[in-house]
């Protein structure tokens, strides 16, 4: 086991110490550190996506990262894609397609569609696929996570 | 209005399943030292729901259940929690001083919807908007036993008692109004949750009946088995796409997940595994956990686990253990040898086929074998539980299909009566049939009993590919005779190890003998999403393209031609339409190839037609487009339906194409993500959904009976693509590559 250090990094746009060992991984230091549950543990192998944050701006898997990445740069989980009390538009778009069934993967999806979308505001279908691909919904609601993304970017069809 | 006992009794009827149904599930029996003998006639009752019409909830939930069960679980013994329902109304419905209306279910959502239609139902028969109902959901201190939630049966079962509870609240409030004003109460409507009179000068709440002290009297009695719901042409809220009540709270991220929940203390546990299936644990040194400090280990006959305040320091805890534990490992066959392994050890050996003289007198015959492979349900979100102890009660937030069942587990496991053991069920990351048990809870239990703390178990995407119950695998063989029109006349099929359902085909075939023949199944197994139906179906469906061609029938006209049923007939005809079945028949391009296949399980009606392109050479199989019609009597919810409908046909893709267990010397050998292929984004075809509408019908279920088409019907487009006829699931050409 490591010897504990302070990690700083900024934290859903605040600043943000975390004194642990720093091989651990960022989702667990997340999740049962700092209290932040929306980012989910669905595989610990980088395989799923439920655990997907933007690490400057950057979809990563934070069940792969260990904390110690995080040192000085920006982080934002779900729980920070919101404005304030306001949805984002891609949870939004979630939202208004019913693009969830148990939504266990929702938070990974969101966060996938979001730097996606950062990267390429308006994606063909195909883009959307190739670049949701990493995401698995075990529920199946792929069909309903692309009208999502497709209605995030402004587009209403295929 | 229909009577509900109608409603109730022709639901049961239609999905076929009597009021006893249960499913099977392999339950881990830990056993502990020193668990005393439980007394399950002591009782108490929680009171938790605040001001209003208190009411003896839990004291009806407790009456409702079955008398505790021995400690000796069997392989295939039920899943618990069988059910009883609410025998008050205000075990049903809680009417605060405030208006507020508490509905109360034992039923869970996961995923399948049952949190919008159960509130539906409610704001249906109370007659108020969707949004004033709170519905709580699989609390066993709250609510009633409603079963497990399993069978599909929330929609025939748990939605007509919901709706009667309701509607008894309601007639209360009419009954009420009624001796007040002094008028009949058929001159009363309920609109928006107000009684109002002919006029509507006067008007009475729900709010008025919680403060009327003798009407509170009436809701502790019986739900009327007589009492009237609303019919189909006057719902409101019934029959239209409701989202999700609390969609909101998940797209924010803040819906909080049996493995998210928190409690103040708490630690995070990790159970030692064994080596490999069947193995015993001779010895094991505590001391290397012990020493590191922070950590609690304990050692309970087989059971060995840790907790400690993070993930990571009880893993390496675990970690520095396990190197210490001796092990005596048992014999297992392998999946490379298991389709022998199940025939070689049927039940009784496998029986001869009672029609061998038609057989050999027949115009034309064929038998085949089928093969399906164990596979895993793999929900996103794995097996969870928090337990905490308090003055030796234990609540626990599990994850499961079954609180009640599994509240049932807990106290047999540490020797309480039922009242000391609380159940609470979070909406969960998806069962699909695969969380009928709560050992995961019981390993929460034992370490925060040792430790003194709540302990959080969660676990990890390995654990639930190897310990959770699987599908089971199937053997099945099917022999047919025709005679000389080319019409089946005699019909054997037999499957062996997976299950009765859908075992008996719905075609008419003349003289059928059709069974399930148990085996020594080498894995746990348990329920599946419409578990043997699909094996059944797969077998089935393949059997009947080869019959036709057989037979020199075109597949569609070979089934009409044997299909009475109105029902599924419809759905064949609806599919092979809309994907404009003769036409893409006489393509001739290479590679490419369609096919069709139908079938029912419990009151759902199903076809599905299926385009694919086969790469020979690389070995591969694409699924192109799949065209499904799917009727399940009257929709309670057109959006979840198709999303439900729509889920498990890019679901059954992955059995269809790719998953299977692999393992040997009693270890799964892709236990990961990485090596079990689950159907991705890059996978989904064009998809074609088609519900029928049959307001005329009582409402069945629908999260299983839609998966069973999918794969037959890709079998079918294969063979017809490339010729090859593969009788095994998942489908793969013999040249197939791995490709993670
Ligand atoms: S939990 Fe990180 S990719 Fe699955
Ligand atoms: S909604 Fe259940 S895993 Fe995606």
């Amino acid at each position: 086991m490591g010897v504990d250090v302070a990690i700083r990094f900024n934290l859903n746009g605040r600043p943000q110490t975390a004194t642990t060992d720093p091989e651990r991984s960022l989702l667990e230091v997340l999740r049962e550190d700092l209290g932040l549950v929306g980012t989910k543990y669905g595989c610990g192998e980088g395989q799923c996506g439920a655990c997907s944050v933007l690490l400057e701006g950057k979809r990563v898997f934070a069940c792969r990262l260990p904390a110690s990445r995080a040192e000085g740069k920006s982080v934002v989980t779900i729980e920070g894609i919101a404005n304030g009390d306001s949805l984002s538009p891609v949870q939004q778009a979630f939202l208004d397609e019913g693009a969830f069934q148990c939504g266990f993967c929702t938070a990974g999806m969101i966060v996938a569609a979001t730097a996606l979308l950062d990267e390429k505001p308006k994606p063909t279908d195909a883009q959307i696929i190739a670049g949701m691909n990493r995401n698995i919904c075990r529920c199946c609601s792929y069909p309903g996570i692309v009208r999502a993304v497709r209605r995030a970017a402004g587009r209403k069809e295929g | 209005m229909i009577p509900r006992h109608d409603w109730e009794a022709e639901s049961l009827r239609a999905v076929g399943l009597t009021a006893d149904y249960d499913e099977p599930v392999d339950l881990v029996d830990y056993r502990f030292a020193d668990v005393p003998a439980a007394d399950p006639s002591r009782r108490e009752v929680l009171k938790t729901l605040g001001a209003g019409l208190m009411i003896a909830v839990a004291a009806d939930a407790l009456n409702a259940q079955e008398p505790a069960r021995g400690r000796s679980p069997q392989r295939g013994r039920r899943g618990g929690g069988g059910g009883g329902g609410a025998t008050t109304v205000a075990a049903r419905v809680h009417i605060g001083e405030d208006g507020g209306l508490t509905v109360m279910t034992g039923k869970v959502e996961c995923g399948q919807g049952a949190r919008a239609e159960i509130s539906q139902a409610a704001a249906e028969e109370l007659r108020v908007p969707i949004d004033r109902i709170t519905l709580v959901m699989a609390d066993t201190g709250l609510v009633p036993d409603d079963g497990g939630t399993y069978g599909s049966r929330s929609t025939p079962s748990t939605i007509p008692a919901v709706r009667a509870g309701c509607a008894s609240a309601r007639a209360l409030l009419v009954g009420l109004a009624a001796e007040r004003w002094g008028v009949a109460p058929s001159s009363i409507d309920v609109q928006d949750g107000c009684a109002r009179d002919e006029k509507g000068d006067r008007k009475l709440a729900y709010a008025d009946l919680a403060a009327d002290a003798e009407a509170a009297k009436a809701l502790e009695r019986g739900v009327s088995r007589e009492v009237a719901l609303a019919s189909v042409a006057s719902w409101r809220t019934m029959g239209v796409s409701v989202p999700r009540p609390n969609g909101r709270d998940i797209v924010a991220g803040s819906h909080e997940y049996p493995s998210d929940v928190v409690r103040p203390g708490m630690l995070y546990g990790k159970v030692l595994r064994a080596p490999s299936f069947g193995a015993t644990l001779e010895s094991i040194d505590l001391a290397p956990a012990e020493a590191m400090g922070g950590v609690v280990a304990v050692r309970d006959g087989q059971f060995v686990g840790v907790a400690a305040a993070s993930t990571s320091r009880a893993e390496k805890a675990l970690d520095a253990i396990a190197a210490t534990a001796r092990w005596s490992t048992a014999p297992h066959p392998s999946s490379a040898e298991l389709a022998d392994y199940l025939r070689t050890h049927a039940d009784g050996g496998i029986p001869a086929n009672p029609f061998a003289d038609e057989v050999a007198r027949a115009a034309k015959s064929l038998k085949c074998s089928y093969d399906v492979a164990y596979v895993q349900h793999v929900p996103m979100e794995p097996r969870a539980a928090v337990a905490e102890w308090e003055e030796g009660r234990v609540t626990a937030w599990v994850g499961t299909q079954v609180p009640f069942g599994v509240r049932g587990e807990l106290a047999r496991a540490f020797g309480l009566p039922e009242d000391r053991a609380r159940v609470i069920t979070p909406d969960f990351g998806g069962g699909f049939g695969g969380k009928h048990s709560g050992e995961h809870a019981i390993e929460a239990a034992r370490l925060a009993k040792e430790a003194g703390q709540p302990v959080r178990v969660v676990w990890t995407r390995a654990e639930e590919f190897t310990w959770a119950q699987f599908r089971p695998a199937a053997a099945i063989e099917a022999e047919a005779s025709l005679d000389d029109r080319g019409k089946i006349n005699t019909w054997r099929f037999l499957n062996i190890n997976s299950g009765a359902s859908s075992v008996r085909p719905p075609y008419r075939v003349g003289r059928v003998d059709a069974r399930y023949v148990r085996s020594a199944a080498p894995l746990r197994h348990g329920s599946y999403r419409a578990l043997a139906s699909t094996a059944n179906t797969f077998a089935r469906e393949s059997f009947m393209d080869e019959l036709a061609e057989l037979a020199g029938a075109d597949p569609l006209a070979f089934r009409l031609d044997h299909l009475d049923d109105p029902r599924l007939r419809a759905v064949l005809t609806e599919a092979a339409t809309r994907f404009d079945w003769p036409n893409r028949t006489k393509s001739k391009e290479p590679g490419k190839g369609v096919g069709l296949a139908c079938g029912t399980d419990k009151g759902g009606f199903v076809a599905a037609c299926a385009a694919v392109s086969v790469d020979r050479d690389a070995g591969t199989i694409r699924v192109d487009h799949v065209c499904q019609a799917f009727e399940c009597g009257k929709i309670v919810n057109p959006a979840n339906l198709l999303n439900q409908v729509t889920g498990a046909i890019v679901m059954g893709l992955g059995p269809a194409l790719r998953e299977a267990m692999e393992f040997s010397d009693g270890v799964i050998r892709n236990a990961s993500f990485g090596e079990y292929r689950v159907p991705r984004f890059a996978d989904l075809p064009t998809l074609d959904v088609h519900l029928l509408d049959r307001p005329d019908l009582a409402s069945a279920g629908a999260g299983e009976c839609p998966i069973i088409a999918v794969a037959p019907a890709i079998a079918n487009a294969v063979h017809r693509a490339c010729g090859l006829r593969i009788r095994r699931m998942p489908i793969r050409l013999p040249n197939a590559k791995e490709e993670a």
